[in-house]
């Protein structure tokens, strides 16, 4: 049995957990003081060491990101955090920074120090008040303390950290996007190359890190590459946040070693909603192909996931019991994808558009099953042809649910009509029982 | 409409950043807190204080849903209806929000206090189904609570959000909060709720009980 490993959770439940003063009770700001007083080369090896790969989806390893930053080459570099957390099922980002986001400035004053930037920025999604209260409080108060601005630690090293809010743009969250948001346009990807790295934010070279990426890194200046290493499987190393919601008898955070199971995690949890029986799950958000009860032993790590037909994404695990509608539930994802499409080019504008055209008839009983091959036939003329991951993440759900539930799909067309109760799936029923 | 304090506030956002022309969102929002929304006299101050077009102004303020071009009531609300939240009650709760106040989606009540919107996943599906009240979280909703989040706000008087400030803050106030500025309030209310701490407190349990 996989343990919990709760570090970057260790004190959430304190009640003062958000403060300064509660973060350097539990050894807060050692980390990036030790950094500052180290090479930088240096600290980019270490985290290369450690294993970190980047927790936002993709998981490219992190020390190699940094790597990528020419070195001597007179340009001003910048750090990028995505805070821009929106891929469906995805929620552990903000409760973190909830709780303590004192761990993502310190994680930003060494991964900028590392690649010689002297200025960040933290985007975060504009639709979570409180989150930028507490992040801005905190950046407020790391300035007062001389962890921010000029001279930092007594180091001769500056760093400005600007906050920046989003507004309400799910592709934001894809990183060329993210950049030309926060250069004052609207939101939508680049072409690659050149990859930020070499021309980023203002053309200059840049890294974009998750928050739970950076987050991760004082930890690991503090207690060593070997310490994160020892967690995890073969190539997925270290702890991680895993974020259990739906019809389970009890949603919420799980930090554990990469590799834990969702059988393992919902034993420790309290399993699903009484009375019932798990139907499909993500896991890794909406744009991850879903699964079954087939993959319950499956290790969470991303060559286990990637090994299973999935990705291991952001490791949001959505849970969906029997009583829940494949059809429905894949049309409102995809109504979700139609909607977040930035328009920029052909096969996901258009593609996601008669999608959901075809889902909506298919779950009205309006189909044929013509159109089954027809959504199949979009997909694949969307999946690697699109201008971003937005529209590959779009075909998922629709391409995986279809492999896993063709005579659920099958019974709307010949019965005339959604076969479930949409009652029975509420939260309501669980608590009328 | 915009004061001289306001255009100091606006030069000090944009001193915010090496490039003015990054400040525009958080402008956007500084607008939306003194207007209510993004009016047109928003948009021609914003371009003028970037030395951009109006044109280059809009086609950023009508990218991000945020931004709205029409007024919103005094209290925002977004009832998550994304798969996993619409599955489990997010559509009741909206349905039943839309024939409470007589409105549909992206509609204001008469009195100027409501405004409805169904919105995309939050980042809190742990505490599904989920309303947003001026982007504050309402975990764990039902459809008796939403009604009544709704009839306390159309009083004056809403339910305090679930992990947020100790009372809600209007639409207003919280645009102000998006744009930078401090209100003073981060150190209110809770600092997470059961579901964030679930982990650690199963963690706690199996190594023989809480820390000191």
């Amino acid at each position: 049995m996989t343990e919990l490993t709760p570090v970057l959770s260790a004190h959430w439940d304190e009640k003062d957990s958000f403060t300064i003063e509660a973060y350097k009770r539990h050894d807060g700001y050692k980390a990036a003081k030790k950094a500052l007083a180290m090479d930088p080369d240096e600290l980019i090896q270490i985290v290369k060491d450690s294993g970190l790969r980047g927790r936002g989806g993709a998981g490219f390893p992190t020390g190699m990101k940094w790597g990528f930053i020419p070195q001597g080459d007179n340009k001003d570099h910048y750090l990028v955090v995505n805070a821009d957390e929106s891929e469906p099922g995805t929620c552990k980002d903000m409760p973190l920074l909830l709780a303590n986001p004192h761990v993502l400035v310190e994680g930003v004053i060494i991964a900028s120090y590392a690649i010689r930037a002297k200025h960040a920025f933290i985007y975060i999604r504009g639709e979570v008040t409180h989150v930028v209260r507490r992040l801005n409080q905190a950046i407020e108060d790391a300035y007062k303390a001389g962890y921010l601005g000029k001279n930092i630690f007594g180091s001769g090293q500056d760093l400005d950290l600007v906050l920046h809010v989003g507004a309400g743009a799910y592709i934001c969250g894809e990183e060329t996007a993210l950049l030309d948001s926060l250069e004052g346009f609207r939101g939508q990807p680049r072409l690659r190359p050149p990859f930020p790295a070499i021309a980023g934010l203002y053309a200059r070279p840049t890294v974009v890190n998750n928050v739970e990426s950076i987050a991760s890194v004082p930890a690991i200046i503090l207690k060593g590459a070997q310490w994160f290493q020892s967690m995890g499987t073969e190539k997925s190393k270290g702890q991680t946040l895993y974020s259990l919601s739906g019809h389970v008898a009890n949603p919420g955070q799980f930090e554990a070693p990469l590799g834990i199971t969702l059988r393992e995690i919902l034993e420790l949890s309290g399993g699903m909603r009484a009375g019932h029986t798990l139907k499909f799950w993500t896991p890794g958000g909406s744009s991850t192909p879903i699964f079954t009860d087939e993959h319950l032993d499956t290790p969470l790590d991303y060559e286990g996931v990637a090994a299973a037909g999935s990705m291991l994404g952001t490791k949001a695990l959505q849970i969906f019991d029997e009583t829940t509608c494949i059809v429905r539930a894949v049309l409102r994802w995809t109504e979700f994808y139609k909607h977040e499409s930035c328009g920029k080019c052909t096969p996901c504008r258009e593609g996601t558009w008669w999608l959901v055209q075809i889902l909506r008839d298919l779950e009205n009983g309006q189909g044929t099953e013509e159109d089954l091959a027809k959504l199949l036939d979009l997909c694949d003329n969307i999946l690697g042809r699109s201008f971003c991951a937005l529209g590959d993440g779009a075909t998922s759900p629709i391409t995986s649910s279809i492999k896993y539930f063709r005579d659920e799909y099958i019974a709307h067309i010949t019965t005339g009509g959604c076969p479930f109760d949409p009652v029975a799936s509420t939260l309501f029923e669980t608590a009328a029982k | 409409m915009f004061t001289e304090t306001d255009l100091e506030v606006m030069q000090s956002i944009i001193s915010r950043y090496p490039r003015s022309r990054s400040a525009i969102m958080p402008l956007l929002h500084y607008v939306q807190s003194k207007a209510g929304y993004v009016t047109n006299e928003g948009i021609e101050l914003i371009s003028e204080l970037l030395t951009i077009e109006t044109a280059e102004v809009s086609a950023v303020a009508t990218f991000y849903t945020q931004y709205k071009r029409k007024p919103v009531g005094e209290y925002h609300v977004g009832v998550c209806t994304n798969t996993l939240c619409a599955v489990m009650g997010g559509d009741a709760i909206l349905e039943v929000l839309k024939s409470h106040l007589g409105i549909e989606n992206d509609g204001v009540t008469s009195d100027g206090k409501v405004s409805l919107e169904h919105i995309e996943c939050n980042a809190a599906c742990d505490y599904a189904p989920v309303v947003m009240a001026n982007w504050e979280f309402y975990d764990n909703q039902t459809v008796q609570s939403a009604k009544d989040l709704v009839d306390g706000m159309r009083k004056g008087k809403p339910t305090p959000p679930t992990r947020g400030p100790d009372s809600l803050p209007t639409w207003k106030e919280n645009s102000a909060v998006l744009a930078g500025l401090n209100d003073g309030r981060a150190n209110e209310g809770i600092q997470a709720g059961e579901p964030t701490l679930l982990g650690l407190v199963i963690a706690q349990s199996k190594k023989g009980g809480k820390k000191k």
